[in-house]
């Protein structure tokens, strides 16, 4: 009897190959028919007009298009046109900035939120407006403060992955156990060293819950930053290549943008099982 | 042209016309086609010797006889011992040292901004020795804000852009200035595949169309001719600012009936069959300017060397785009992804002009999009009657002194002269639209001639 696990890798290559063969059959069946046309003006349109093929491109299209890629991921043919891999690199690099940043200043605020009463009854009004609004609604008004498209673009994804973060850091904060505060206080320990090794261990666990949510709407918010200023970017790929009506690309970036935002919850979630204890 | 007259040939002839019908005579004719022959350099050494020549003797008479009697090259030869035609010659070419070569120019993926983009894969940049990075951009909101912020320095830009930035219309006011038009003509209505039967303006009532931004010729272009047929372009139909870009994939997604956008972009609507072309805007207006080569008049004053450079090889361009017989070669150099990203064939029936209207028909038209760098006032004047005219601006304007200040027509002519160009004398004309004639004179009036308007 074969174990839970290898059971369900088979059925997710099922899944995976069925979809497979549906999209392959959908796109196949559609396009085909139409009045014959002029061999002359078929010459000047598209594809899907002038033969039997469906706008719609199939998993073998797609397939070829992400082959082609990543034989290529690093070209750079000047400013406008740089491979996938450039691409991505130049998103990674936007999200780690604008997050690291965020991380700097939601962990000091976070535990001064979550250590004084006060701090954090002053504060929450200002948390619970900003909270809510979608990063992109910063986008106008960083652009027009800040000068400059590229900052601009750090800046939202700053200001989207601070919130998760300098909460969830804030309520790990206030709810170490009691006792354990007792504790050290019995013990006459300072408060940055209480902070340091009594808080921060015991709130760990739930400031990295922050930071993996946090690390995904950074991931989620940085593809539309770069739609919007353009230049570099998996963002501005995606824009390019809807521009030129280019579905294959644009489901190859999918794939790619899915594919790095796993990759960035999984180092995480590594993380966080690093610093999560049994109580 | 007589610019490029031979004055130490003195068998010149004084009239009579040449083969191609251009110029004055034949001589000229050759003047003309043996300068285009030359390299710069030759180029500009023969025009500050002529210069010199006719600033000697300006009477013809005088300058063949002296001509006639001591030879051609002896007179060179004796001028330069006495005038340094070498030095003469250098301040000519070079206007100055560049303050600044590396640029960066932003530009929409559309085929107004031909000239802007086929000067970087065709060298019209590097021959002025300028570095410019051509940078493509998202919208046109995003192309102003990146070109007040000095990100850009220079940028392509729809004609009215920087009339509404100079007056601050949705923006802080900056002083912006129009150095070059770009395209003349090159846009059309397109509708969806769906209304093919109603071709006649006034069934749209109800309709949504797409236009690239609020301050550009489309905006102006479509209400007048919705007005023109009794649709009010506010109340009537929605007019919605979409990046010319995103048009083709919102008219598949059924997001809106129609749009007057770049031919390329009216093109690959056909293309992809979701859309057809309903009229082209030349049969509204020919000759219309469309986009800009624009840039603030603070680099204008810091950089004037770069920026006469960048206007010399615009220019260039733009008469290199204007002849017909570069229009196919020029299709592919700004196909690939690094600048318009779009199937060759979609920009050559663009540029070339023969076309597929979407209703099966092929058309002909070579002019449907041409190139013209004059930047004349009275196109600016024409745009403020209509800002006027719908809202835009409120309260008075000084049309004639905001279009001088804008449209830097008096640059444009002095650069054309010196690339050989017959730049025209003035720099108002008057033209009619849809068979309305305008007369840059007397915008007031011509404001208030409409029936259909929000001042």
């Amino acid at each position: 009897m074969i174990g839970v696990r290898a059971r369900a890798a088979l059925l997710s290559a099922f899944i995976f190959l069925l979809s497979m063969v549906v999209w392959h059959m959908a796109v196949h069946g559609g396009g085909a028919g139409g009045p014959a046309l002029d061999p002359e003006y078929a010459k000047l349109m598209g594809v899907q007009m002038a033969g039997a093929k469906s706008a719609m491109p199939g998993p073998l299209d797609v397939g070829a298009k992400l082959v082609e890629h990543l034989r290529h991921p690093f070209y750079n043919n000047g400013p406008n046109d740089k491979g996938l891999g450039l691409q991505l690199l130049y998103s990674i690099g936007r999200v780690a900035l604008g997050y690291t940043l965020a991380l700097a200043a939601a962990l000091p605020l976070g535990f001064l939120i979550g250590m004084s009463e006060l701090a954090y009854k002053a504060l929450d009004p200002f948390i619970q407006i900003l909270k809510p609004v979608s990063p992109l609604a910063w986008m106008p008004l960083a652009l027009y403060t800040i000068k400059d498209s590229g900052l601009s673009a750090i800046f939202v994804i700053f200001i989207c992955s601070v919130w998760p973060m300098l909460i969830n850091t804030a309520f790990g904060v206030a709810s170490v156990r009691k006792e354990w505060l007792n504790v050290a206080r019995t013990l006459e320990v300072g408060p940055w060293r209480r902070a340091i090794t009594v808080i921060l261990p015991a709130a760990a666990p739930t400031i990295l819950t922050g930071m993996r949510i946090s690390v995904g709407i950074a991931w989620l918010v940085i593809v539309a930053a770069e739609m919007l200023v353009g230049g570099t970017g998996i963002g501005y790929f995606v824009w390019n290549e809807w521009n030129n009506l280019s579905i294959s690309n644009v489901i190859v970036a999918i794939l790619m943008i899915g594919l790095i935002g796993m990759i960035l919850d999984q180092m995480l979630a590594r993380c966080q099982r690093a610093v999560t204890f049994p109580e | 042209m007589a610019m490029f007259d031979n004055p130490f040939d003195g068998s010149r002839r004084l009239r009579s016309g040449c083969a191609c019908g251009k110029h004055d005579s034949q001589a000229a004719h050759d003047a003309a086609a043996r300068v285009s022959r030359m390299d710069d350099e030759a180029r500009y050494r023969e025009i500050t010797t002529s210069a010199v020549m006719r600033a000697l003797f300006p009477d013809d008479v005088q300058r063949r006889g002296f001509l006639k009697a001591v030879g051609a090259s002896t007179a060179a030869a004796a001028i330069s011992t006495f005038f340094p035609i070498a030095t003469a010659t250098e301040v000519f070419a070079q206007t100055g040292k560049p303050e600044k070569t590396d640029l960066k120019i932003g530009f929409i993926p559309i085929t107004c901004a031909t000239p802007i983009i086929m000067a970087h894969p065709l060298g019209f940049y590097s021959k002025q020795g300028l570095n410019v990075e051509v940078v493509k951009t998202a919208g046109w909101a995003v192309i102003r804000d990146k070109t007040i912020n000095k990100e850009y320095d220079a940028a392509h830009m729809l004609a009215a852009m920087p009339l509404a930035i100079s007056l601050g219309l949705g923006s802080n006011p900056i002083p912006f200035a129009v150095a070059a038009i770009e395209n003349i003509n090159g846009q059309a209505i397109t509708l969806a595949v769906k209304h093919k039967d109603k071709t006649d303006p006034k069934s749209w009532k109800g309709m949504k169309f797409a236009i690239p931004f609020d301050y550009s010729m489309h905006n102006y272009l479509l209400r007048y001719y919705l007005a023109e047929h009794g649709i009010d372009p506010d109340t009537d139909v929605q007019l919605r600012s979409v990046p010319p870009p995103e048009m083709v994939a919102n008219l598949r997604a059924d997001n809106i009936d129609g749009f007057l956008a770049p031919d390329n972009i009216a093109q690959r609507a056909v293309y992809d069959g979701v859309g057809f072309i309903h009229s082209l805007s030349k049969q509204m207006w020919d000759g219309h300017p469309c986009c800009a080569f624009a840039a603030s008049k603070e680099f204008i004053s810091e950089a004037p060397n770069t920026y006469a450079a960048l206007l010399r090889a615009i220019v260039d361009a733009t008469g290199y785009a204007s002849k017909a017989e570069n229009r196919k070669s020029i299709a592919e150099a700004i196909a690939p992804a690094a600048y318009i990203n779009a199937p060759v064939t979609v920009l050559e029936q663009a540029l070339v002009g023969t076309y597929a209207d979407g209703l099966g028909n092929i058309k002909n038209d070579p002019v449907r999009l041409d190139f013209d760098p004059f930047p004349w006032e009275s196109f600016a004047v024409w745009m403020l009657t209509q800002m006027k005219r719908w809202g835009q601006i409120k309260g008075d304007v000084d049309y004639a002194k905001v279009a001088q200040q804008v449209f830097l027509a008096t640059d444009a002519a002095k650069v054309m002269k010196e690339m050989g160009l017959t730049p025209p004398a003035t720099s108002t004309k008057t033209f009619s639209v849809m068979g309305k004639a305008f007369d840059p004179a007397k915008p007031e009036e011509y404001v208030g001639s409409f029936a259909i308007r929000r001042s």
